[in-house]
């Protein structure tokens, strides 16, 4: 049955951009009295022929929710009648919100910067080292693994088990073996949440070493062979000559990882379900669509994650509008 | 290169040194899910994962049969049996008292109190002499040190994939990542064409659209969209969630398949116009071939994505066993089979198992992916 359907719909693709094509030609033919007029209609036509698919998806997958979610944020819980700036009221004086916001916060300063920070010292050792490409493969990896994947993986390692027992969570296993008393790691504030994004901060170091790695090589030999030859320490070489250099690279690594952590969902709901001081906007909206069944509430959410991407959307249809002149 | 003039080997062994800090810190977690995976139950509860390669050892209490039923045997008073109660095990050190359970090497006799003798051997026998008669209907405790073999199973492989229900959403994930990955493939492609290589008015504001669309935030999409969904009839659906992918994948895909078709040789793609090639055989027979590089590179994101979405399915699909799919039923059994660790691990493994060979089969591509993907 699924393989009828996978089949229908791939099929089904293929044949729009085929018959259409046969549409367009027989409609206006290349040939006859008025070919060059013909052949000029057909050519101001077909772009959109190829682009309708895309551009039908695109508007109902991406630009309707936006506006739909605008309206929705002003209704009540069904979505029936107009509440005006309740939900917005609501939400700034929600304990929760507040609490998401903070913590969304804590995730937007602490992930991008310690994710850059090890991508970065991962890049430069890499390239230096003979096993360099073993070495990347492997702190690559973690960006293939599912969030979900990911917090069972670490949920492992923060397992808990009651003092006598022999710990079986390699942290609580390495804190007793220090001396301290084995801890509910997810369940103490504050500390769960960064042990929650150090979940992401592995996910995304190795997306953040890989370009990086590749902008380092692509910085030119003259600038290191110049600092070499006036005497300075291959750290300042690094730091002075290298990281200046690749100041535009890094910006683009940090606000890509700033857009992966603010909709950071799964890791959360997975591990704490926002319980113990860790909600976050995202698992915030999940939980009033689902749980609350509050369509106005989880919509004013996802506005308020959309209004803190706004800024980095901007920055980059800018970037994308100069690099196409 | 950079470091021709100044190799200093106290350098390179610290830079040696400080990778492999990070490789190790960055596998350790992911391998101690793969060794728990192939741990039984007992196993995983009784120790650590890192302990699982060496011999596991474990102390031992037993209580002896009471003194009064001792036999006489040669004039000596003698109580006979093994600690393993029939089990098979082994014995590395034996003691009397709770406070140096093992004190004493096997084979070797050693005074019980009350003029008695202990003797315990390597296979768990143990022998207790006494010249007097011993008296009491409480036995004696002997504390043994046991050492079992390290050990490991495939059995929760089996569980995982049948009962569990993991082999069935296998499938489930499988359907619904395939066609997620293709559709976007077809449909962004002519699109990047069109954007890449026909002129018409209105390209460059539909190319800035693109690169707006690619951060919108999925939450802001999913009410909207279920609702829409009910509406029109799809529901929860493979339909709609193959629909909902393919929209929240094609920005990124129309992005990276439009940057690579624009760099191709503008000779190849005019000369063939001015031998009167159309633009859907230019499309079919130059560039499409020619973009392999780049299509492979989305392929492998969108496949990813799809495979280890959780999102997506929580709301396009339903909870039944014919549409759950595998982050969905790992979440599930997160939460209702919280301490079954060698369930988890093992469904885990096989939730990654996949995303792991395409990632080391294909990491040429998704490397080069990540470099034109990123807004420079």
């Amino acid at each position: 049955m699924a393989a009828v359907t996978i089949l229908i719909g791939v099929f089904g693709c293929i044949c729009y951009f085929f018959l259409s094509n046969i549409a367009l030609d027989r409609l206006y033919p290349a040939s006859g009295p008025n070919a060059g007029a013909n052949i000029n209609r057909a050519n101001q036509i077909r772009p959109w022929l190829f682009m309708f698919p895309a551009l039908a998806l695109l508007t109902v997958y991406l630009v309707y929710p936006v506006f739909v979610s605008v309206y929705l944020s002003f209704m009540d819980a069904e979505g029936d009648s107009f509440v005006g700036m309740d939900n917005y009221i609501w939400l700034i004086n929600d304990d929760k919100f507040r609490e998401s916001m903070f913590n969304n916060l804590l995730w937007l300063v602490f992930v991008p910067a310690a994710s850059t920070f090890f991508g970065l010292v991962a890049a430069a050792v890499t390239d230096r080292i003979r096993w360099g490409n073993f070495a990347k493969a492997m702190i690559f990896m973690p960006m293939a693994i599912s969030f979900v994947g990911a917090a069972v993986i670490w949920k492992l390692v923060y397992e808990y088990r009651p003092d006598g027992q022999e710990q079986i969570g390699i942290l609580n296993a390495v804190w007793t073996a220090m001396g301290g008393q084995a801890q509910t790691w997810l369940t103490s504030p504050v500390v769960n949440s960064f042990l929650l994004m150090i979940v992401l901060v592995w996910i995304q170091t190795g997306f953040a070493m890989v370009i990086l790695s590749a902008a380092l090589r692509g910085i030119p030999e003259e600038t290191i062979e110049a600092s070499i030859l006036d005497g300075a320490s291959p750290l300042q070489i690094f730091m002075k000559i290298k990281v200046p250099q690749i100041w535009g690279t890094i910006l683009v690594v940090w606000t890509t990882i700033t857009i992966t952590v603010l909709k950071v969902f799964d890791i959360v709901l997975t591990m704490t379900n926002g319980q113990w001081g860790t909600q976050v906007l995202a698992n915030l909206m999940f939980d009033w669509m689902f749980r609350g069944n509050d369509t106005g509430r989880a919509s004013t959410a996802a506005i308020v994650i959309m209004l803190m991407v706004t800024p980095i959307m901007i920055w980059n249809i800018r970037n994308a509008a100069r690099e196409a002149r | 290169m950079d470091n021709i003039v100044g190799t200093k080997s106290r350098l390179v062994w610290a830079v040696n040194l400080c990778a492999l800090a990070l490789v190790l810190l960055w596998t350790f977690p992911t391998f101690g899910l793969l060794v728990s995976s192939f741990r039984d139950r007992d196993q995983i509860t009784a120790s650590g994962w890192w302990k699982a390669m060496f011999p596991a050892e474990a102390s031992l209490q037993y209580r002896a049969p009471a003194p009064d039923s001792a036999k006489l045997v040669d004039g000596l008073y003698v109580l006979e049996g093994n600690v393993f109660e029939g089990g098979a095990g082994k014995v590395s050190a034996f003691g009397t008292s709770i406070r140096e359970p093992g004190a004493h090497e096997v084979g070797s006799s050693v005074d019980a109190g009350d003029g008695a003798t202990l003797t315990v051997l390597e296979n768990g026998d143990f022998t207790i002499t006494s010249a007097s008669a011993m008296e009491g209907s409480r036995g004696m405790r002997i504390f043994a040190t046991t050492v079992t073999p390290a050990r490991f199973t495939v059995e929760n492989y089996d569980r995982v994939l049948g009962a569990e229900g993991l082999g069935r959403a296998f499938l489930n994930t499988l359907t619904v990542s395939i066609p997620a990955t293709v559709i976007p493939i077809l449909v962004a492609a002519f699109a990047a064409y069109a954007l890449a290589w026909m002129e018409f008015p209105g390209r460059a504001l539909i190319v800035a659209g693109v690169v707006g669309l690619l951060v919108v935030p999925l939450q802001l999409a999913l009410i909207p969209l279920l609702k829409l969904h009910n509406d029109i009839g799809i529901g929860k659906n493979y339909i709609g969630i193959w629909l909902a992918h393919t929209g929240f994948g094609l920005p990124l895909a129309i992005y990276l398949l439009r940057n690579y078709m624009v760099g191709l040789p503008r000779e190849i793609i005019e000369s063939a116009r001015v031998d009167g090639a159309t633009d859907f055989k230019i499309f079919l027979r130059i560039i499409l071939p020619l973009s392999f590089p780049a299509l492979a590179s989305f392929a492998i994101f969108q496949f990813l994505w799809t495979w280890n979405d959780l999102l997506v399915a929580l709301v396009f699909l339903g909870n039944s066993a014919d549409q759950l799919v595998m982050t969905g039923q790992l979440k599930n059994l997160m939460g209702s089979r919280g301490g079954d660790w060698e369930i988890l691990a093992t469904s885990a493994f096989i939730t990654i198992a996949v995303p792991l060979v395409v990632f080391f089969a294909m990491q040429k591509y998704l490397v080069r992916g990540l470099l034109a993907g990123s807004v420079k």
